[in-house]
């Protein structure tokens, strides 16, 4: 049963991707990218995570919480340049 | 594992599955940055709790031991995930508002989107960064 549930989450959580990459690829502004990216990276530490109870280890928990942090302050980073100009004034 | 066990975590992750669906297609699917704020800050937000709780449970209840490395992430992006929708928010605003239509503060200080820009008005054009004036 959290086999067959593993694959939909997996799937679900994929097609997400997409979607995001869709709107990287066509969002009219550079704060939609912004988001999808951000987005982006909510959902590849949902994938990391997923793929951790697959295997059952807790390796990906470390790959998980480097991801939400780098993701993090990339999309701070982005956004401060877009509002100032500058990332560190 | 019990049935009960596996059947929850079951239905956590697919539950959490259709969440972070539902938050990618919102941001596919609504008109303009503003409502499309919404879908990944708060659905997909949610499906990557489900999934970590899910993740929780399924270690506690097939390895017999307890892990917080998943209340870790899920705090971080708890938290995180509000600031990020507040800065993006605050971008779009500087390139597409005029300070003349947002609704007056609270403080007569004005809104700090434009406090570089105070009294210019000038609307960057999409996706130009603004001069720096730092």
């Amino acid at each position: 049963m959290i086999g067959a549930a593993l694959a939909f989450a997996f799937a679900c959580f994929g097609l997400a991707l997409l979607l995001n990459l869709w709107r990287v690829a066509t969002g009219p502004g550079m704060a939609e990218r912004i988001l999808a990216l951000d987005t982006m990276a909510i959902n590849a530490i949902a994938l990391l995570v997923l793929y951790g109870i697959l295997q059952g280890t807790a390796v990906y928990f470390e790959a998980s919480v480097l991801f939400a942090m780098t993701g993090f302050v990339s999309t701070v980073a982005y956004a401060k340049y877009m509002l100032r100009g500058d990332i560190i004034e | 594992m019990t049935f009960l066990a596996e059947a929850v975590v079951a239905g956590l992750l697919v539950v959490a599955g259709v969440f972070g669906l539902v938050g990618s297609y919102g941001l596919v699917k609504l008109p303009d940055l503003m409502t499309r704020l919404h879908a990944p800050t708060k659905a997909t937000t949610l499906g990557v709790g489900g999934v970590l709780v899910a993740s929780m449970l399924h270690v506690a209840t097939a390895e017999g031991r307890v892990s917080f490395h998943e209340l870790l992430v899920t705090l971080f992006l708890f938290l995180t995930a509000p600031i990020t929708a507040n800065y993006i928010a605050k971008a779009w605003l500087h390139g597409h508002a005029r300070p003349a239509d947002l609704p007056p503060t609270a403080t007569g200080a004005g809104w700090a989107t434009f406090a570089a820009t105070a009294g210019g008005g000038s609307r960057d054009e999409e996706g130009a960064p603004p001069a720096g004036e730092g």
